[in-house]
C-alpha cells in the first residue's frame, strides 16, 4: 500500500526531531531513509509504525489517515534492529502470534507459518528458541515475523547492524528479492550509505529532521544537492571555486568552462576519487595541477591516493586496479594530477 | 606459568575468600553442630520424635499453611506494585522504593509493635471503627491468623515485590513495542509477553518470602498472642524454656530440611521458564 508522509513535525522538549517530513513512498517500492544517528530517521519510523504521535502533520496508508492510529491497527510489519523475537516463543510460536491476534483459525495459521519458514529458507527451525539460532536466523525470523499478516507496509529499522559483514551482504540481496517477489511497500532505515544504494529503488537523505534530498541511488550519488548529502554518500573531493564570467577557477588547478555556466560568486565543486585523473591524461584536462602522494593504500579492487596538490587542499584519488597492473604511484613522489569540466558536479546549495 | 584466565580466576576468588570465611565459620559451622547435635549419642530419638509427634507435625504443617498465605498475599499485592514501579516517573519510583523499602531500615519488633498498637482491642483502628458509630464491640484484629499475616505480609512485602520488579525491568521495551505492531492489545501484551517473561521474578520472589516465613519468629509471637505457632517459636521454647537443645536441634534439622526441599522444587518448576527467558 501506498505510504504518504506530509508535514510531520516531532518535537522533544527543546529538541526538534523531525522538521517538516514530506514523503511519499510508492507501492511496491523500497526506500530508503538514509541518515547520521540523531538524524531523526528513528524519530520517523515510529510515527508511521505508530509508537510517537507527531505533533504536526499526516501519516496515511493507502486512502486512510493513520495518524493517530495506535501501532496494533495499521497493519505494519516491522523488523526491529534487535529483532525483538519473543525469547519465550519458539519460532513457530512467534510467526503464528500476529495471527492468532487476527483470530486467524489453527489449520489457516500452520500452513501459513510453514510457508512463512519456507519462504526465509528456516525449514526445520519451527521448534527452536530464539537464543538457538545464529543471528542471521535470528533476522531471517523476524523478517517473516513481519510479513506472515500480508502488511500493508513493512518497516526494516536497520536490520543488518548486528551481523558481520557477509552475512550482511548475502541478507541484504536476500530481503530485496523477497521485497520485490512479494512486492512489499518498504521503508529502509540506516546509517550505512552501501547498503542503502545497494538495496533502494529510492533513497531520502536525512540530516537534522529534514529531508535533505530524495532520489535514485545514482542521482543522489552523482548530483548531490547539498554538501552535506555529497559527503554522506561515498567519498568525495570538495572544492571550493570561483565563478566568473561563465568560468570557473579553481585555484591551483587554473580555469575551466563547465556545460552550464553557474552564478558568478563561490561555488562548490565535487569531485569523486574515482573521477580524478592521473599523469598524461590529467596533463591534457582543462584543469591540473602537480601533488605529492601522501599516502597510497591497496584495497584490493583499486588503490587510494591521499594527494597534496600545490597550491591547494588535499584530495582523495581511488585508481581500478587489475592483478597485473604495477602500482600507480609511490608515495613520496610527484605526479600530475587533473579533471575535465564533465568530472565535476557542481553542489547547488554549497 | 599459569595464564592469565588461569590467574584472573584466582583474583577473583581471593576477594570471594573473605566471605566464605564468614560464612563458614557463623554459619555452616553452627548448622553442623546442630546436627550433630540432634543425633548426641547416636540416638534417632530426638529425630524420631520431631517428625512422628503429631503435636509438632501440626506445628510444622500450621507453618507451611501460614508461608504459603504470606506468599500468595504478598504476591497478589507485590505483582501489580512491581509493575506500576517498572513504568513509573521518576519521582514515582522514587516515592514508592522510599514507601517499599522503608520497613527494611526499621526494626522488624519496632514494626511488629506498631501493628499491635494499630490491631489491638482499644488499638487505633478499633477506635476510629467505634467512633465512626460502624461497631458495637472491638474487632478482633490481634491474636489471631490474620494479625499474624497482617504484620508477615509487610514484613516480607519488599522481598516479593523487588525481584519481580527486576525481572520486569529486564523485559526489553521493543517486545512489547513489537507485540503490539503485531496487532496486540493491552491485555494480550501483558498475558503473552510480559507476564511470561516475569515469571523467572515471580518464583525468586515467592522462593524467598516463602522460605523466610517458614523461619518466622518476632511477628508470629507477639501478633499471634500464643494463639499463632510457628515451628521457629517451638525451637525458641525448647532452647529457652525447657533447655532441651537436642530436641531444638532436631525440630531445626526438620525445618532447614522442609526448607531446602521447597526451595528445590521451586526451583525445579521455574527451570523451564527460567531458561525462556
Amino acid at each position: 500500500m501506498r505510504l504518504d508522509v506530509q508535514g510531520i513535525v516531532k518535537r522533544f522538549g527543546a529538541v526538534t526531531a523531525l522538521n517538516g517530513v514530506d514523503l511519499a513512498v510508492e507501492e511496491g517500492e523500497f526506500l530508503t531513509i538514509l541518515g547520521p544517528s540523531g538524524s531523526g530517521k528513528t524519530t520517523l519510523l515510529k510515527a508511521v509504525a505508530g509508537f510517537e504521535v507527531p505533533d504536526a502533520g499526516t501519516v496515511r496508508l493507502g486512502d486512510r489517515d493513520v495518524t493517530t492510529a495506535p501501532a496494533r491497527h495499521r497493519n505494519v510489519g516491522m523488523v526491529f534492529q534487535n529483532y525483538a523475537l519473543f525469547p519465550h516463543m519458539t519460532v513457530a510460536e512467534n510467526l503464528a502470534f500476529p495471527l492468532e491476534m487476527r483470530g486467524t483459525g489453527k489449520a489457516a495459521i500452520a500452513r501459513r507459518v510453514a510457508e512463512a519458514l519456507a519462504l526465509v529458507e528456516l525449514g526445520g527451525y519451527a521448534e527452536r528458541l530464539p537464543r538457538q539460532l545464529s543471528g542471521g536466523q535470528q533476522q531471517r525470523v523476524a523478517l517473516a515475523r513481519a510479513i506472515i499478516f500480508d502488511p500493508s507496509l513493512l518497516l526494516l529499522d536497520e536490520p543488518f547492524g548486528a551481523l558481520d559483514r557477509k552475512l550482511r551482504e548475502s541478507l541484504q540481496l536476500e530481503v530485496r528479492r523477497l521485497q520485490r517477489r512479494l512486492k512489499l511497500t518498504t521503508l529502509f532505515i540506516t546509517h550505512d550509505q552501501e547498503e542503502a544504494l545497494v538495496m533502494s529503488d529510492r533513497i531520502a537523505v536525512m540530516d537534522q529532521g529534514r529531508i535533505q534530498q530524495l532520489g535514485t541511488p545514482g542521482e543522489i550519488y552523482d548530483f548531490p544537492v547539498t554538501r552535506f548529502v555529497a559527503n554522506f554518500i561515498g567519498e568525495s573531493n570538495l572544492i571550493e571555486a570561483t565563478a566568473q564570467g561563465g568560468r570557473v577557477s579553481v585555484p591551483g588547478f587554473g580555469t575551466m568552462t563547465l556545460p552550464e555556466a553557474p552564478a558568478p560568486g563561490p561555488v562548490t565543486l565535487l569531485l569523486r576519487p574515482e573521477a580524478l585523473r592521473l599523469g598524461a591524461e590529467a596533463g591534457a584536462a582543462a584543469c591540473h595541477a602537480t601533488a605529492t602522494v601522501l599516502e597510497s593504500v591497496f584495497l584490493g579492487l583499486s588503490v587510494k591516493l591521499r594527494l597534496q596538490p600545490e597550491g591547494a587542499p588535499e584530495m582523495l584519488a581511488r585508481l581500478p586496479l587489475r592483478p597485473s597492473d604495477p602500482p600507480p604511484a609511490a608515495e613520496g613522489s610527484t605526479i600530475t594530477i587533473g579533471f575535465r569540466p564533465e568530472d565535476v558536479h557542481v553542489v547547488p546549495r554549497g | 606459568m599459569s595464564s592469565p584466565a588461569a590467574r584472573r580466576e584466582r583474583a577473583l576468588l581471593l576477594m570471594g575468600l573473605p566471605a566464605l570465611l564468614l560464612l563458614g565459620v557463623l554459619f555452616a559451622w553452627p548448622v553442623l553442630r546442630l546436627l550433630s547435635m540432634s543425633v548426641e549419642d547416636g540416638s534417632l530419638e530426638h529425630l524420631q520424635r520431631a517428625v512422628l509427634d503429631d503435636l509438632y507435625l501440626a506445628v510444622l504443617f500450621d507453618s507451611l499453611k501460614i508461608a504459603g498465605f504470606v506468599t500468595v498475599i504478598c504476591l497478589v499485592i507485590a505483582y501489580p506494585l512491581a509493575f506500576w514501579l517498572s513504568r513509573a516517573s521518576k519521582i514515582g519510583l522514587a516515592l514508592g522504593m522510599f514507601a517499599l523499602l522503608l520497613p527494611f531500615w526499621t526494626s522488624v519488633l519496632v514494626r511488629t509493635y506498631a501493628w499491635m498498637v494499630l490491631l489491638g482491642r482499644s488499638g487505633v483502628i478499633n477506635r476510629m471503627l467505634r467512633d465512626w458509630g460502624l461497631i458495637e464491640s472491638p474487632l478482633p484484629l490481634l491474636h489471631n491468623l490474620g494479625g499474624v499475616l497482617i504484620g508477615m505480609v509487610h514484613v516480607l512485602l519488599p522481598y516479593m515485590v523487588l525481584p519481580i520488579y527486576a525481572a520486569l525491568l529486564r523485559i526489553d521495551p521493543d517486545l512489547p513495542r513489537a507485540a503490539e505492531g503485531l496487532g496486540a492489545p493491552r491485555s494480550a501484551i501483558f498475558r503473552r509477553v510480559i507476564l511470561p517473561l516475569s515469571l523467572p521474578g515471580v518464583a525468586a520472589g515467592c522462593a524467598l518470602v516463602f522460605v523466610l516465613s517458614l523461619g518466622f519468629f518476632i511477628t508470629p509471637a507477639l501478633l499471634g498472642g500464643g494463639r499463632v505457632i510457628m515451628i521457629a517459636m517451638l525451637i525458641e521454647q525448647q532452647v529457652r524454656e525447657l533447655l532441651d537443645w537436642p530436641f531444638a536441634a532436631a525440630l531445626s534439622v526438620v525445618l532447614l530440611a522442609v526448607t531446602l526441599a521447597i526451595y528445590a522444587a521451586i526451583n525445579r518448576l521455574t527451570k523451564g521458564a527460567r531458561l525462556a527467558s
